[in-house]
C-alpha cells in the first residue's frame, strides 16, 4: 500500500517539477539511514543536472519500515521502491530519472496473504434467511426454482388449508423481526379470524436505522423468498393484495423486488388462479421517502394509503382495521423470508434452532469498532460475547469494548459486564435494550457514552413526526441537555431532568419512535453515569471526545518536524520549521483531531 | 418465460433449472459471477464486471458464462468475484479491482492456476 501524499493539496511548486520523489522519514526508517538516503538523492541530482526536474520530498511511514525502510515512493508512476541503500542510488537515477526505465529490483513484492489469517469467514453463523445471498442470481426466477423456491408456495396451495399454515407458522415460534416480536402465526390468526371480505397483507421493507442493511441484503439477494413468503400469508389470512414499502433509498432493492413480482407474474406464480387453485394474489411495491417513523407499522400504513406518514393511536389494531380501515397483517422482510423455510422444513425444525421464547436464526449487522463489520445470521441465544468476539473478530486496532447497542438507534448500550447474555428478546429487554431490526453498533474504550447518547437522540429528535408532544418536544429538550454538558455546559440538576424526561417520553409518547427514544441516554445514565459527572462537575470528557473539552497539543520531544501536521491541518492552526518541533495555536485549532490522525511519530497529545 | 399452472409445472422447471446447471458443469464451462449488491457497487463491482466483460471480448475468450449475484456476506472484502471452473469447487476473490479482475482473468480463466493473495475461500 502507499502511503498518503503529502502536498498534495494546492502546493503551486508541483507543476514545475517532472517528477517528485518521497522518502519515508519514520524513526525506524531514519534508523535504517534514511536522511543518508535522500542526500545520496540530492547529490546524484545535482551530478546528472536533473535537480530543477525531479524534487525530494520527506514524508511519514509509506510502507512497514521493518520490512521495507528505508524506502520512497517516485511520483507520478506512483512506484514503491524498498530496502534502499546508499550504493543503490546512482543506479537509481540513472535508470529511473534519465533513462526513465522502473527499476524492479527494488520494487516492492506484493506479499502472498496466508491462508490461515484469513480462514473461513464467521463459522458459529447458520444461514436460513441469507441461504440464497451471493450465490443465485437475483434477478431470475429459474435461479430461484431450483433452489427449491416456489415450493413451500406449492405445497401450502395443494395440501395445506389456512389454519394449517398458521398452526405450522405459530408452532414454530417464530416472532416479528421488526423488532416488537409478537408471534408472526398470532398477528396472522388475529387478521384471519377478523371476518371481511377484503383484507391486505404489508411488508415493512423500511429499514431505517443507522447503520442496519439486513433487510436491503435480503431484498437485493433473493427478493423471490419474500415475494413467496408474502404469498404464503396472503393465504393464511385471505388476503388478495399485498404491499412492499420499501425505501426510495434502496434503488437497487426496489428494482429488484421489481422484477421478481414480473417474473411470478409472467410464470404465474402471483396474479389470478395461482397454480391452478382458487387462490389469486397481487404485489405491489410502494417507495418510502425515507422517513425514519414510517417503519412504525400505523405510520407506514398511513403512508401507503398516500398520506401524510404519521403513526395512529392503537387500538384498533391493524389486525382489525388496517389500510384502509380493513384487516391488515403487516410484518417484517425477515419474518417473511423465513417463512418458505418453516413450511418446507417443518416448524420442529425451525424451533430446534434458538432459545425457549426465541426460536430460529436472526440477522444482525454490525458496525462500529468492530473488526469485522457486515451482516451475520447467528441461532438466537447467542451470546453477545461470541458476537463481538468470535463473529465480530474483537475491537479494531486493539482497544478495549465498552459498550455494545442493540436494536438500533432506539437501544440501550450494553457494558461489558453483560457481554454473556444471550441475545433473544427477553434477555435484551431486561438490559433496557431492544432486539429491534438487528442493528448492533459495538463501541470501542475511546468512545464519549454521553456524545453517543446525544448522537443518537440528534436522530431520534429529527426523525420525530411531531404528531405527539412528548416525543416532539421531550425529545428536543433532552437533546438541548446533551448538547450542554458535551459543550462542558452541563449543570448538577442536568441528570436528574434527564431521568424524568426520559421516564415522560417513554410513558406518554404515542408510538415506538418515542417510546424508545431515550434508551440510549437511560441506558448510558444507568451504565456510564461517571461520565456525564465528568462532563458536567470536572469539565472534562473521559474518553477524550467531546471538542470543547478537550485540547491537542505537539509533544516537542517526539516530535521530528516532518511538517505533515501542519500540511493537514485544514485551519491552518500548526507552525514550525522542517525537523523542528511543531505548536499547535489553541485559539485557531478547531480540535478536529486530523494532526493526530495523520502523526506517525505519536508526538501529538490530546488532554 | 413459461407460465406454471400447476405443482407438477412447477417441479419441471425446478428440474429444467437444475438440469441446466449440471450442463453447465459437465461441460466444464467457466462460470464468473460478480457480486453486484450496494455493497459491491460501492466498492466498484460495476468497474469489475466491465474489465471482466472487456477482457472476454478482446481476448476473445470462449465457453465463459458471466453472471451476476447479491451480497454474499464479506462487504468488506468487496468487490468479490467467484469462479467455477467445470467440477472444481469455486473459488472466491475479494477486493477484485478492475486491474486483478483481469489478473484473475488471465491467470485462472486461462492460465489454470488461481490468482492464491486475492483469494478469501475455496
Amino acid at each position: 500500500m502507499l502511503g498518503r501524499i503529502p502536498g498534495k493539496k494546492g502546493n503551486s511548486y508541483m507543476a514545475f517539477y517532472r517528477s517528485h520523489i518521497l522518502v519515508s522519514v519514520d524513526p525506524e526508517c531514519l534508523d535504517k539511514g534514511a536522511h543518508k538516503v535522500i542526500d545520496a538523492l540530492n547529490d546524484e541530482l545535482v551530478q546528472t543536472g536533473l535537480l530543477g526536474e525531479v524534487q525530494v520530498l520527506e514524508t511519514s511511514r509509506i510502507g512497514d519500515p521493518k520490512l521495507f525502510g528505508p524506502d520512497m515512493v517516485v511520483y507520478p508512476e506512483g512506484v514503491h521502491y524498498v530496502r534502499l541503500n546508499v550504493n543503490d542510488i546512482p543506479f537509481l537515477v540513472e535508470e529511473h530519472f534519465l533513462k526513465g526505465r522502473i527499476v524492479d529490483k527494488y520494487r516492492e513484492k506484493a506479499a502472498p496473504v496466508s491462508e490461515e489469517e484469513l480462514g473461513p469467514p464467521k463459522s458459529k453463523e447458520v444461514r436460513v434467511v441469507l441461504r440464497n445471498c451471493g450465490k443465485i442470481d437475483p434477478e431470475n426466477i429459474e435461479d430461484y426454482i431450483a433452489e427449491d423456491g416456489y415450493q413451500a408456495l406449492a405445497k401450502v396451495l395443494t395440501e395445506m388449508t389456512p389454519e394449517d399454515v398458521i398452526k405450522t407458522v405459530k408452532s414454530s415460534g417464530l416472532r416479528g423481526r421488526g423488532g416488537a416480536g409478537f408471534l408472526v402465526g398470532m398477528k396472522w390468526e388475529l387478521t384471519h379470524n377478523v371476518v371481511g371480505d377484503i383484507k391486505y397483507i404489508g411488508c415493512n421493507a423500511d429499514e431505517g436505522d443507522p447503520g442496519a442493511f439486513m433487510n436491503r441484503r435480503v431484498l437485493e439477494s433473493d427478493p423471490h423468498s419474500v415475494v413467496e413468503g408474502m404469498a404464503i400469508a396472503a393465504y393464511a389470512i385471505g388476503a388478495q393484495k399485498g404491499f412492499i414499502y420499501c425505501r426510495a433509498e434502496y434503488p437497487i432493492a426496489v428494482r429488484r423486488l421489481q422484477i421478481a413480482i414480473d417474473q411470478a407474474k409472467q410464470m404465474g406464480l402471483l396474479g389470478e388462479n395461482i397454480l391452478g387453485s382458487e387462490y389469486s394474489f397481487d404485489l405491489e411495491v410502494r417507495k418510502g421517502a425515507g422517513a425514519f417513523v414510517c417503519g412504525e407499522e400505523t405510520a407506514l400504513m398511513s403512508s401507503i394509503e398516500g398520506l401524510r406518514g404519521e403513526p395512529r393511536p392503537r387500538p384498533p389494531f391493524p389486525s382489525v382495521k388496517g389500510l384502509w380501515g380493513k384487516p391488515t397483517s403487516i410484518n417484517n422482510v425477515e419474518s417473511y423470508a423465513n417463512i418458505p423455510q418453516i413450511i418446507l422444513n417443518g416448524s420442529e425444525w425451525f424451533a430446534s434452532m434458538g432459545t425457549v421464547k426465541s426460536k430460529g436464526t436472526k440477522t444482525f449487522t454490525i458496525a462500529g469498532d468492530a473488526v469485522n463489520t457486515g451482516i451475520i445470521e447467528v441461532p438466537l441465544g447467542i451470546t453477545l460475547r461470541e458476537i463481538v468476539y468470535d463473529v465480530g473478530g474483537g475491537i479494531k486496532d486493539g482497544k478495549g469494548f465498552k459498550a455494545i447497542q442493540t436494536g438500533g438507534p432506539m437501544g440501550g448500550f450494553i457494558p461489558a459486564e453483560y457481554l454473556d447474555t444471550p441475545v433473544d428478546y427477553e434477555s435484551l429487554a431486561s438490559l433496557g435494550s431492544i432486539m429491534g431490526s438487528g442493528g448492533m453498533v459495538v463501541m470501542a474504550d475511546t468512545t464519549c457514552m454521553v456524545d453517543m447518547a446525544r448522537f443518537f437522540m440528534e436522530f431520534t429528535q429529527e426523525e420525530s413526526c411531531g404528531k405527539c408532544v412528548p416525543c416532539r418536544v421531550g425529545t428536543r429538550r433532552i437533546l438541548e441537555i446533551l448538547e450542554a454538558i458535551c459543550k462542558g455546559e452541563g449543570k448538577p440538576e442536568d441528570l436528574d431532568t434527564l431521568e424524568m424526561l426520559s421516564k415522560q417520553v417513554i410513558t406518554n409518547s404515542l408510538c415506538g419512535l418515542g417510546q424508545g427514544a431515550p434508551n440510549p441516554v437511560i441506558s448510558s445514565l444507568k451504565n456510564f453515569r461517571h461520565e456525564y459527572e465528568a462532563h458536567i462537575h470536572e469539565k472534562k470528557c473521559p474518553a477524550k471526545v467531546c471538542r470543547a473539552l478537550i485540547d491537542y497539543t505537539i509533544a516537542a520531544d517526539a516530535c521530528t518536524g516532518c511538517m505533515v501536521c501542519a500540511r493537514n491541518c485544514p485551519v491552518n492552526a500548526i507552525s514550525g520549521i522542517r525537523r523542528q518541533p511543531h505548536v499547535i495555536d489553541q485559539d485557531v485549532c478547531i480540535r478536529c483531531g486530523i494532526c493526530m490522525q495523520v502523526c506517525n511519530f505519536n508526538a501529538v497529545e490530546v488532554n | 418465460m413459461p407460465t406454471i399452472k400447476s405443482l407438477d409445472d412447477l417441479k419441471r422447471i425446478r428440474e429444467e433449472a437444475l438440469h441446466k446447471r449440471q450442463a453447465k458443469v459437465d461441460s466444464g464451462s467457466i462460470e464468473i459471477i460478480v457480486g453486484m449488491g450496494t455493497p459491491g457497487i460501492a466498492a466498484g463491482a460495476r468497474e469489475t464486471m466491465k474489465a471482466i466483460l472487456d477482457f472476454i471480448e478482446k481476448e476473445s475468450v470462449n465457453d465463459v458464462i458471466v453472471r451476476q449475484t447479491g451480497n454474499i456476506g464479506l462487504d468488506s472484502w468487496e468487490p468479490i468475484v467467484q469462479v467455477m471452473v467445470g467440477n472444481n469447487p469455486r473459488i472466491t476473490y475479494g477486493r477484485v479491482k478492475a486491474d486483478v479482475a483481469r489478473r484473475i482473468m488471465r491467470e485462472h480463466v486461462l492460465g489454470g492456476n488461481p490468482v492464491k493473495e486475492f483469494i478469501i475461500e475455496q
